[in-house]
């Protein structure tokens, strides 16, 4: 009883959160990867990408919420959702003619591009806090809970709960829906195969007749998508904060940096690493054990390796190990 | 002189704006400006060593701000005696500890030869070690952390005059850079950006959150500052005459002598927070512009001819029997010690220290629009940068409300989207931040002051 009860805390404190938050870091991850192994930059606007795409979802579910539109124990966003990855589209389209492709065209180096993303990130955070502002926003409505510690206990007789909110299950079935039609796209049709015949060897690709165009735009098209989507889960999830979400690029970077950059099968999980990292690092193992051992042997510290105000840190900490030890990342991408 | 010309029209210009603020808005405001201006053309002049000279992208400003800053808490905060008494010397025994393993790892890595039992070797050394860090620590640092948590509960610093801390700040800075360019600096130029981007997160982390070290977000309050305080001034004799002789003016039109008296009261009051505004100023201005005479000379020198030689062709350089590892990591040292006199100076300047208020936005991405707005690879260029877009950056507001006004004047004052953008005003700032980097980009991509190459 005692063992049942120590793995459902596990469950419920370690394992169903860090899958939420890893899927949602995966989604942000696998597009900086494709972005890096397409368009050759680091992306610094990513984090802000996925604000404005949560933001215009907001704005959405707003709207919809006024004409009375809800999916009763569903979210209203997941409505908004498609709506605010049109807009996205068109946002990262019209910044990519703008910007972007002046600089690729003079096949200027990356750090050029990299920096030009970050005058782009500037104007997107603009953007965002200039429309709806830089303060916490919920904009979750529908069914909290799918299973309420209290019923778990009741149910099982266990001591301990198990919960698990609806956003979660919601990110995990989005992500692997979303992640499925993408590596389904990039392994199985043309489209797909001719990015990543690009993504490995440029002028080859253009020697086979890849339009570069297309590709160009695809790879954003798949940006925008998975910003919005990504973003509006971890904002269902947590709460929509513009600074959040520009920290959030952080471990994005990590996770793609980790999984092995220009490889979206390795940024996605890369997301997973990190999420389970940062949450199996700083979390207080007491309970856990005193579940499992003996009353002599029971621990009198929290057993925690590292206090929470360190979680960004162990992420960071394990980009810097892998780029030490391993610098394609785990899952073989370019090498740096 | 001719070719001259354009440093000093852009730099005439530059001081006009300012002497403008002070007549439309108040010498107390100008003076603010100014002397932020000149802290960050320090910062900027450290960025530019790295990026311009040696073509280093460096992320991590912000880390070394950051460090710069706690030089100045551990130099000049008054030690608290009780707090050493209950862990000091424990923690002193924590520095040790880190120390020597430090040292066994290089005796190990330098006596066995590369294998997997090695790695384990070293493994069960840092685990080791950090095990007896955390039984010594824990303790250490919670009786610290108890001793009067609400004024102190740090082990302080050492009460010395602040300045020192601008030359500690910089070797704190050159020391940390020494250790990250050891670790990152073979990486490729954007993977460095991102790897001293998420570093310098991880620098701030440590100093939120090490409370016994830095008190973290409960902040640091009442540094001694190296110049003299208002209160002080205002009750000083020849700081009186001194007002008085300079409104002379002003102060004979008014004939009644209580009122006379009065007036000069607030005169001498507003006067003081300008005086030690202008104190602060003249020590920066000192700052910039020895840190200028020296970045100039080295630029060129021998040494910055070969900098550059490395920036623009790295295996040509190397070939030509060229350290380009070495000297990588020389100039990441050095431009990373200016950062750290730079942080040093701000918690100087404002007499307080708030780990909290250290943000990327602010610290790492703003110099960095500034290098590249004011012009890479030209010192003077850099300097402009600094102060052009910190002035923008503090003046955007008022130039944002003029424009909303402007373009919503058909609007009423109740409209709701006028109401809300006046309300969105700070975050003005980003946009124009961000149009004027990507216009510059594009349009100057030399940045307004180019770099300029002597011919020998």
């Amino acid at each position: 009883m005692d063992f049942l009860n120590a793995i459902i805390l596990l469950l419920n404190y370690l394992f169903v959160p860090a899958l939420a938050y890893g899927s949602q870091l995966a989604l942000g991850a696998i597009f900086v990867s494709l972005i890096y192994g397409i368009l050759r930059f680091a992306y610094f606007t990513a984090g802000d990408l996925m604000s404005f795409g949560t933001m215009f979802t907001i704005l959405f579910t707003w709207y919809f919420q006024s004409l009375g539109i809800s999916l009763g124990f569903l979210p209203t966003a997941l409505i908004a959702i498609p709506f605010g990855i049109i807009v996205t589209i068109f946002y990262v389209l019209l910044k990519d003619k703008l910007v972007f492709s002046y600089y690729r065209m003079k096949k200027s180096p990356p750090v050029m591009l990299a920096m030009v993303s970050i005058g782009t990130m500037f104007v997107t955070q603009a953007i965002v806090r200039i429309v709806i502002g830089p303060f916490d926003r919920r904009f979750f409505d529908g069914e909290k809970f799918i299973i309420k510690a209290n019923e778990f206990k009741e149910m099982t007789g266990l001591n301990e709960g198990l919960a698990i909110k609806s956003t979660q299950v919601i990110t995990l079935f989005v992500t692997i829906i979303v992640v499925s039609i993408l590596f389904w796209f990039l392994n199985k049709t043309k489209t797909g195969k001719s990015m990543r015949a690009y993504s490995d060897n440029e002028d080859l690709a253009l020697l086979s007749g890849i339009d570069p165009k297309k590709v160009v735009m695809i790879t954003w098209v798949i940006a925008a998508i998975l910003a919005t989507v990504g973003g509006a889960l971890y904002g269902l999830d947590k709460s929509f904060k513009p600074f959040t979400y520009f920290n959030n690029m952080l471990p994005i970077f990590a996770a793609a940096i980790v999984g092995g950059i220009g490889n979206p099968f390795g940024a996605f999980l890369g997301g997973y690493v990190i999420a389970f990292s940062e949450i199996l690092l700083t979390y207080a193992y007491k309970k856990f054990f005193v579940y499992l051992l003996p009353e002599s042997l029971e621990p009198d510290g929290l057993l925690q390796l590292l206090s929470t105000d360190y979680k960004f840190a162990v992420s960071f900490s394990i980009l810097v190990i892998v780029l030490l030890f391993r610098p394609s990342g785990i899952f073989k991408g370019k090498v740096l | 002189m001719r070719k001259n010309l354009d440093v000093i029209a852009a730099y005439s210009i530059m001081l006009g704006l300012i002497i403008l603020v002070g007549f439309l808005q108040s010498w107390s405001m100008a003076l603010s400006i100014l002397c932020l201006c000149l802290i960050s053309a320090v910062m900027t002049i450290g960025a530019n060593i790295q990026w311009g000279y040696a073509g280093l992208i460096n992320f991590g400003i912000m880390g070394y701000t950051a460090l710069g800053g706690l030089a100045a808490v551990l130099v000049s905060a008054p030690p608290v005696e009780e707090a050493w008494k209950a862990g000091g010397l424990d923690m002193l025994l924590c520095a040790f500890i880190v120390f020597s393993m430090i040292l066994v790892i290089r005796l190990i890595l330098k006596k066995f030869s590369k294998s997997k039992n090695r790695n384990y070797i070293i493994a069960a050394v840092i685990i080791a070690g950090l095990i007896l860090l955390r039984l010594i620590s824990a303790p250490a640092i919670e009786s610290i952390e108890a001793v009067n948590p609400a004024t102190t509960g740090f082990l302080g610093g050492m009460g010395l005059p602040i300045l020192f801390s601008w030359i500690v700040g910089a070797f704190f800075a050159g020391g940390l850079a020494y250790v990250i360019g050891k670790i990152a600096l073979g990486l490729r130029a954007d993977y460095l950006a991102i790897a001293t981007l998420l570093i310098s997160e991880i620098v701030i982390a440590v100093i939120k959150h090490e409370d016994w070290l830095s008190r973290g977000v409960k902040n640091v309050i009442g540094l001694k500052r190296p110049v003299p305080y208002e209160i002080d001034l205002q009750g000083k004799e020849w700081f009186i005459n001194l007002v008085q002789k300079f409104n002379q003016g002003s102060l004979n039109l008014i004939s009644n002598s209580l009122e006379k008296q009065q007036a000069l009261k607030q005169l001498v009051i507003e006067s003081s927070t300008v005086f030690v505004k202008l104190c602060f100023a003249g020590l920066f201005t000192a700052v910039v512009i020895v840190l200028l005479i020296v970045t100039q000379k080295a630029l060129y020198s021998p040494w910055g001819r070969m900098m550059r030689a490395i920036r623009d062709n790295e295996e040509a350089a190397n070939a030509m029997g060229k350290n380009v590892v070495k000297q990588h990591l020389l100039i990441f040292v050095l431009g990373s010690a200016i950062v750290g006199i730079a942080g040093a100076m701000m918690v100087t300047y404002d007499g307080l220290f708030t780990p909290g208020s250290y943000r990327p936005m602010r610290y790492t991405f703003l110099i960095w629009v500034m290098v590249i707005v004011g012009g890479s690879g030209n010192n003077f260029g850099a300097i402009l940068g600094g102060f052009a877009v910190w002035f923008l950056w503090i003046e955007a507001a008022p130039i944002a409300l003029f424009l909303i006004n402007l373009f919503t004047s058909g609007l009423e004052e109740t409209n709701a989207l006028k109401v809300h953008l006046i309300n969105s005003i700070p975050y003005f700032r980003f946009l124009m931040m961000g149009v004027g980097l990507l216009l510059i980009m594009r349009y100057r991509p030399k940045g307004i002051l180019p770099e300029k190459i002597k011919r020998v």
